[in-house]
């Protein structure tokens, strides 16, 4: 059980007379990528908004490197190292590349008002610090010719991964990429399929992912679950998962 | 010169004093509104409280004498900014922050509710009646034109209040800016859930904008007083308006907006006081707002709000 990064059981979110999600169970180990895939309004978006503490689970638990996370506040959960993206672009459009990048660290630094005022050597340390993860990542998504531009100028690919190299340098142990390829062309989704990679293989971290660019999901992935409305349907890896007659079901609809 | 153009030079000098203070206080509901979309009705009365710690401070110094008038107005406008901002800050945490996520309307009513006990506690503990103080900074420092014609004024306590607004605005600008808690306050009024999820306790922020809001007021609360030299519990509900309109004005959640707008309405009001019967000039300074809302409802620096998600 120890080596479990994230370990949710019968989670259950229900809105009035609605069941958005049924007992839905999920793991994902230290340095693994693992999707969740399902028909449009599955619940896949109900659980990452219940992961990262945009719902308060009606049900169950969410176990994160041994710590309950049901229950905690949205940016408690974050700064205990689980981040998310969501489906459509939220980047401060109207701050600069390098700017998105040091807002994302600002519980880092140190903001004490005096600190600030004196610039002490541990906050200009800090300030450096911040500085350099936010070029580090920009040169990983190739990102840093365009740090002094606003972030809404760029164009739609980049924007995304903008967006990860902003959850990047919150120094994650788990990122939760909703549906990153959507509305990427072919290239920019190879990009992000390699990126994915690299995050586990060099960077060490965990991936939960939902995506409905199946090429992509089963590429990459360690390990996959399928939901369909709300339920849990099947789960494996990639090949039990695409000969499963349940999921073909459930995608093409009873023949 | 000819007297109607010196005529005319006096009052923009007036007008742009009184704007100056304006924007100032339209500062206050500028920040809060572009970060928690909330009018915060209270805020008027803040600068009341700004005023009133200010004269009651400046009284007691000059009572125990042996000051020197900067050294009272500098020690004055600290102790107001700072009372003012745990004012500024006890109002948020109270009256606000319990009536986060439901509607709108009921934090806006829990504002007014907030603005009449401030004004009654106010009436209460210091009486409802005017309290004055002679001026103290008297003198002019330019004087244009002759006695005969018409003599253009510009006193100290004008380049004063001209002098403490133009060096707040530039800092405040230069926090926003340039600070790493600017940064996350810019975050917060572009996309508040994010910069949460970001690990950013944005209810510290909040906070924030309430105190820098509540400060800015109460250093207009003790440039107006000493300019009028009058003050009682009440001022804060028309100077509260004005200056709501000066932030309306200039595009609300815009800072650049609000100085503009606090600057537009000052002027406005000083010419149509000048021109016309000065009972017109709050008809005219309402009546601008009125227009600016039919054709540009975004206010002149505003742009047209996104709907966020």
């Amino acid at each position: 059980m120890s080596q479990l990064l994230l370990d949710v059981n019968e989670l259950t979110m229900r809105f009035g007379g609605l069941l958005a999600v049924n007992k839905v169970n999920l793991s994902v180990k230290h340095r693994q990528i693992v999707s969740i895939i399902g028909p449009n309004g599955a619940g896949k978006t109900t659980v990452f908004n219940c992961l990262s503490g945009f719902y308060i689970p009606t049900d169950g638990s969410i176990m994160f490197n041994g710590q309950q996370l049901a229950g905690l506040k949205d940016f408690q959960i974050s700064r205990k190292g689980l981040v998310r993206t969501f489906q459509h672009v939220r980047l401060f459009s109207k701050m600069t590349v390098i700017e998105n990048m040091l807002v994302a660290q600002h519980r880092h630094l140190n903001t004490n008002l005096f600190a600030g005022m004196l610039k002490t050597p541990s906050y200009r340390r800090l300030e450096k610090e911040a500085m350099d993860r936010a070029i580090y990542w920009l040169e990983e998504v190739n990102l840093l010719q365009h740090a002094n531009r606003a972030a809404g100028n760029l164009a739609y690919g980049q924007q995304r991964k903008l967006e990860i190299a902003r959850c990047m340098s919150t120094q994650p142990q788990l990122l939760l990429l909703d549906e990153p390829a959507a509305g990427l062309n072919p290239n920019e989704t190879k990009e992000l399929d390699q990126l994915i990679v690299r995050l586990r293989d060099e960077h060490e971290i965990s991936i939960l992912l939902i995506e409905h660019d199946m090429g992509l999901v089963m590429g990459i992935s360690d390990h996959i679950y399928v939901i369909a409305q709300g339920t849990p349907l099947a789960d494996g890896k990639p090949d039990e998962v695409k000969q499963n007659p349940d999921v073909i079901k459930a995608y093409l609809g009873e023949s | 010169m000819t007297e109607a153009s010196l005529y005319l030079l006096q009052q923009i000098i007036n007008g742009l004093t009184i704007g100056s203070t304006y924007a100032l206080i339209a500062i206050g509901y500028t920040m809060v509104y572009g970060i928690i979309g909330m009018i915060n009705f209270a805020h008027g009365e803040i600068y009341m409280i700004g005023s009133y710690v200010s004269f009651i401070v400046i009284t007691g110094l000059l009572a125990m004498g042996s000051f020197a008038l900067p050294l009272v107005l500098f020690i004055a406008l600290l102790v107001a900014m700072l009372i003012a901002s745990t004012y500024g800050w006890t109002v948020e945490r109270v009256a606000y922050r319990p009536l986060r996520g439901s509607n709108r309307l009921i934090a806006l009513i829990s504002a007014i509710g907030m603005s009449i006990f401030l004004q009654n506690y106010v009436a209460l503990s210091q009486g409802s009646r005017d309290v004055a103080l002679a001026p103290l900074i008297s003198g002019s420092v330019l004087e244009l034109g002759s006695l005969e014609t018409f003599e253009v004024t510009l006193s100290w306590m004008q380049l004063l209040i001209w002098v403490v607004t133009l060096v707040t605005m530039t800092a405040l600008t230069l926090f926003i800016s340039r600070s790493r808690m600017g940064r996350a306050c810019r975050a917060c009024a572009e996309d508040l859930g994010m910069t949460n999820l970001l690990g950013i306790d944005t209810n510290r922020i909040i906070s924030l904008t309430f105190v820098i809001g509540a400060a800015l007021a109460a250093i207009a609360g003790l440039l107006l007083g000493l300019y009028y030299g009058v003050i009682n519990p009440f001022i804060g509900f028309m100077a509260g308006l004005k200056a709501f309109t000066a932030a309306v004005l200039g595009g609300i959640g815009s800072i650049p907006g609000a100085m503009l707008g606090g600057l537009i309405l000052g002027v406005t009001e000083a010419l149509t006081a000048a021109y016309f019967p000065s009972e017109y000039k709050d008809v005219v300074a309402f009546g601008l707002l009125v227009t600016i809302l039919l054709f540009r409802p975004t206010g002149i620096l505003g742009k047209p709000e996104v709907e966020k998600v």
